[in-house]
């Protein structure tokens, strides 16, 4: 296993959890470390319990991992919660003034800060998190000078002023705990490497802006309205139209529109948004406008846990709108995913002319992760299918929008070009668009127009690649994910191996359509079998077994807002080889 | 390059003619409707290519699919974001919207409210029937009180929307009413809500001849009255307009309510769509552009 270094910082919303989060951020990913956050927070603006994950190394961070190495609460209430994840050898910085410590692990180093006497307080409302911050940089080894950089930046844009006085304080806290307190015993390290720092939300938006989407319209819903954030910052610097629509119908209604005019247009809601988005899915199928809609799934159902993540929204993808109409949804695997995924998916939703679903959750989407910038490629190759968007010849009078070919898709004229004038339509509709559902109904024409449409999932299928074993070959266990859950598998199966377990993992990003026969090849000989989800009914589970009849020996679900901790997915793991149970749902530990 | 195609002759109403033939009842008000919006259309001489007509669900929804332009035929009540979606990403086509009161009013209400609001540069027609035809007969969000429909086979006991005076509230910047049954008056309305930079609102009485025994074109005739004959009403006047907006009873009044020039349609205040539709930029964005995005994450 290779090393990490985890902070925990908490307090109450509007404390100033997010600012000395941002800092650490910026000073490990500057050292050329990989980093994970996860901020665990409620459905308030001011009050509450907010608690931010920062997990740092050398090598990939792929999850927020399982203990602390440093714990920063800002108040009581996060000492109390959190005093216990710190192991032997970490350290806890707090205000002396205000804050007790109480029962703690042996081996922990307890840090007061005797704040008042630091800094002036009267005038530094943050003057605890400053010092916090300057005196855990001094413990990591760290020299001032990246604190004193990131201080300047971060305040510098209010005033010259307001950044010296908390470099100051940060200085202050960093000589005493040089004088006061014990550095860790592994310094942090440092490589030559630059990595971008960015959330899932931040690179669904800058994917959809690399694939060529011109416009992007939402309805504010967490944990997804960081896409709406990015865009309307950056839309008009990238020439991207960027609308905030009354609800999540006119949302999803609106991008059909700009989409039938000629441009890429997306949205990215949440589950109760997505339900509401649902009719006009079928609309986006059966007129053959592609389109793409991100889920940012939060715990549900109905309002549910707003600020929460879950895997929970699957079932409601799969059956979105009334009758059959092919669809294409994808998960993304990790942050970095939630960027690169957004032109592969471009490129067949236009190709096949249909919807496109992206399955985000709250942990991708509101996380942050380090990556490569080489990743955020700006130029991906962008195939817009088969469109015609100036007069070729053929128009005069036998143009057939929705002419039946063998692979179910037609060229597509978009409004403004002469001798191309039809109409794309909701209710079925004869190859030329004409409506045959109301006067003109024709048993004959509505098959072929049904198995017209259809037969684009075979295209599909041939355009995705299948989910490949990833690990061993022969592994005492495999265990199968979806979407976001790969890092947090890949870590649990290497502390399994440091315990004498092998396992290996298929990691499933295509849902729909679904290579079942590969899945089943890969499966095959498999010792024992467990998906791991991150729902209550084992959504995943249930569509494979529909759509292969493969069941699963075991299952590890959790439903309780939180992410899966890699322990939770090892313990579970252990005490299912020991024949205890097939299904586990394991605790979250940390009071959030 | 693009061969630009220019019509040798000017248009005429053949040229407007859909492909298929409307499949409303023998008399009804739409039929009346269609006919004024090809008339405005050929007076104006726009290409068919450079018009989408864009409709919901419901009897006069079929709309789009009985002129030569091009059509998009959506969900019941969602015309109004599809299309805000198509002016928005090609500011250089003419909008049409039409629609039924049901469609509008009732599911699409809020829909409506905001891309008034909004200012959308189209002209959007609700083919009032006050009454719900393509499901058989029940009662409309402008069906009066004591009508009897299938739905209130006792008489409907809800009051109505006054869709104009509901359209001057939300701020449309043009608002007018006009009558399936009179042509000339219709057309005039239509085209010069087709002129009209901004969001255009036309609630056109359109009689239902089957289901509608209450508000027929013989109630109708005698009680609408032309704002234009009016030589003293002035339609920059929004508090005048909203004091005629109500009057509904042996005096109904028609014509050209309201209109205001002086607020910017959507596509003129929105920055990206200066001079420029959404299919001129590069489909890979500027890479300066692109760059200063990773920096800002560095």
């Amino acid at each position: 296993m290779t090393q990490t270094f985890s902070i925990g910082i908490g307090g109450a919303a509007g404390q100033g959890v997010a600012t000395p989060g941002d800092i650490f951020a910026k000073i490990f990913s500057r050292r050329g470390l990989h980093l994970n956050a996860y901020n665990a927070y409620q459905s308030i603006i001011r009050g509450g319990h907010t608690f931010l994950t920062i997990r740092a190394g050398v090598d990939p961070v792929t999850n927020m991992g399982d203990t602390l190495d440093l714990l920063i609460p800002l108040n009581q209430d996060t000492m109390d919660r959190h005093l216990r994840l710190l192991a032997a050898g970490g350290a806890c910085i707090y205000n002396a003034d205000s804050i007790k410590p109480g029962e703690h692990a042996e081996g922990v180093q307890l840090c007061p800060l005797p704040v008042s006497t630091l800094a002036d307080i009267t005038k530094n409302k943050v003057a605890q998190n400053t010092l916090a911050m300057g005196a855990a940089l001094s413990m990591m080894a760290i020299g001032f000078e990246s604190l004193e950089s990131v201080i300047h930046e971060q305040f510098g844009k209010k005033a010259a002023s307001v950044a010296e006085e908390n470099i100051a304080v940060a200085r202050a806290g960093y000589d005493y705990a040089t004088q006061h307190f014990k550095p860790f015993a592994n310094p942090v390290p440092m490589t030559d490497t630059k990595y971008a720092v960015l959330s899932g939300n931040t690179a669904l938006a800058m994917g959809g802006a690399a694939s060529g989407v011109k416009f992007y319209c939402a309805y504010p819903m967490s944990p997804s309205t960081g896409v709406l954030h990015w865009f309307a910052t950056n839309g008009r610097k990238a020439g991207i139209m960027v609308r905030q629509v009354e609800d999540e119908i006119g949302v999803v209604n609106m991008v059909i529109g700009a989409a039938q005019a000629g441009v890429r247009a997306m949205c990215a809601t949440s589950g109760g948004g997505f339900a509401l988005m649902s009719e006009a899915l079928g609309l986006s199928a059966m007129a053959e406008i592609p389109i793409v809609v991100i889920d940012c799934m939060r715990a549900g159902p109905s309002t549910g846990v707003p600020t929460k993540t879950e895997q929970g929204d699957l079932w409601q993808m799969l059956g979105a709108a009334f009758g059959d109409y092919p669809r294409v949804i994808a998960a993304p695997l990790d942050i970095g995913d939630c960027f690169t995924l957004m032109h592969e998916i471009w490129n067949i939703v236009d190709k096949f002319q249909v919807p496109g679903l992206v399955l985000a959750d709250l942990l991708l989407s509101e996380g942050r992760l380090s990556v490569d910038p080489k990743i955020l490629d700006f130029k991906p190759p962008i195939d817009r299918g088969e469109m015609i968007t100036s007069p070729n010849g053929h128009g005069e009078g036998g143009y057939k929008r929705y002419l039946i070919t063998e692979s179910g898709v037609s060229p597509r004229a978009i409004p403004g070009v002469p001798g191309y004038t039809h109409v794309v339509a909701s209710d079925e509709h004869d190859e030329d668009g004409v409506l045959i559902s109301d006067m003109y109904t024709n048993a004959q024409k509505r098959r072929a127009m049904m198995e017209k449409r259809m037969r684009k999932e075979k295209g599909i299928a041939a355009a995705i690649p299948p989910p490949r074993l990833q690990g061993p070959k022969d592994a005492d266990v495999t265990l199968i994910g979806w979407g976001s859950t790969q890092g947090v598998i890949e870590e649990a199966r290497a502390q399994l191996a440091e315990q004498g377990i092998t396992a290996n993992q298929l990691q499933i990003r295509w849902l729909v359509p679904l290579h079942g026969e590969a899945i089943v090849d890969q499966l095959h000989g498999a010792k024992r079998t467990i998906i791991v989800e991150n729902n209550y009914s084992g959504q995943f589970a249930r569509y494979l077994r529909g759509e292969t009849s493969f069941v699963a020996d075991g299952h590890i679900r959790k439903y309780d807002g939180e992410p899966f901790m890699p322990h939770h997915i090892v313990e579970a793991v252990r005490e299912q080889l020991a024949g205890d149970t097939t299904l586990s749902i394991p605790t979250h530990e940390i009071m959030v | 390059m693009a061969t630009i195609v220019e019509s040798p002759k000017p248009l005429t109403m053949a040229d407007f003619k859909g492909r298929v033939d409307p499949d409303w009842c023998p008399g009804c008000g739409d039929f009346g409707v269609l006919a004024a919006v090809q008339k405005a259309l050929v007076e104006l001489q726009i290409p068919n290519h450079m018009i989408c007509t864009i409709s919901g669900i419901g009897c006069s929804s079929n709309f789009p699919g009985f002129i030569e332009t091009y059509g998009m035929h959506t969900l019941h009540g969602r015309s109004l974001p599809v299309a805000t979606g198509v002016k928005m990403a090609n500011p250089d086509l003419t909008v049409l919207v039409t629609g039924g009161d049901g469609d509008g009013l009732g599911i699409g209400g809020n829909h409506l409210t905001h891309t008034i609001r909004r200012n959308v540069d189209l002209t959007y027609i609700i083919m009032d029937n006050q009454i719900y035809g393509l499901t058989t007969g029940q009662t409309s969000p402008t069906s009066r009180i004591g009508m009897k429909t299938k739905s209130t086979p006792f008489g409907n006991i809800e009051g109505p929307l006054y869709p104009i005076t509901m359209a001057l509230a939300a701020g449309a910047t043009f608002v007018a009413r006009g009558f399936s049954g009179d042509q000339k008056h219709l057309t005039d309305l239509i085209r010069q809500a087709i002129q009209h930079k901004g969001f255009s609102f036309l609630d056109v009485f359109s009689p239902c001849v089957t289901y509608n025994k209450d508000n027929t074109f013989q109630w109708f005739r005698p009680r609408v009255k032309r704002l234009e004959d009016d030589a003293s009403y002035d339609a920059s006047n929004w508090i005048g307009a909203m004091e005629k907006s109500t009057i509904w009873g042996e005096e109904i009044p028609i014509g050209k309510f309201f209109e205001r020039t002086d607020l910017p349609a959507l596509h003129e205040a929105e920055p990206v769509t200066q001079g420029r539709t959404m299919l001129s930029y590069p489909l890979h964005i500027d890479p300066a552009a692109a760059q200063s995005f990773i920096d800002e994450l560095m």
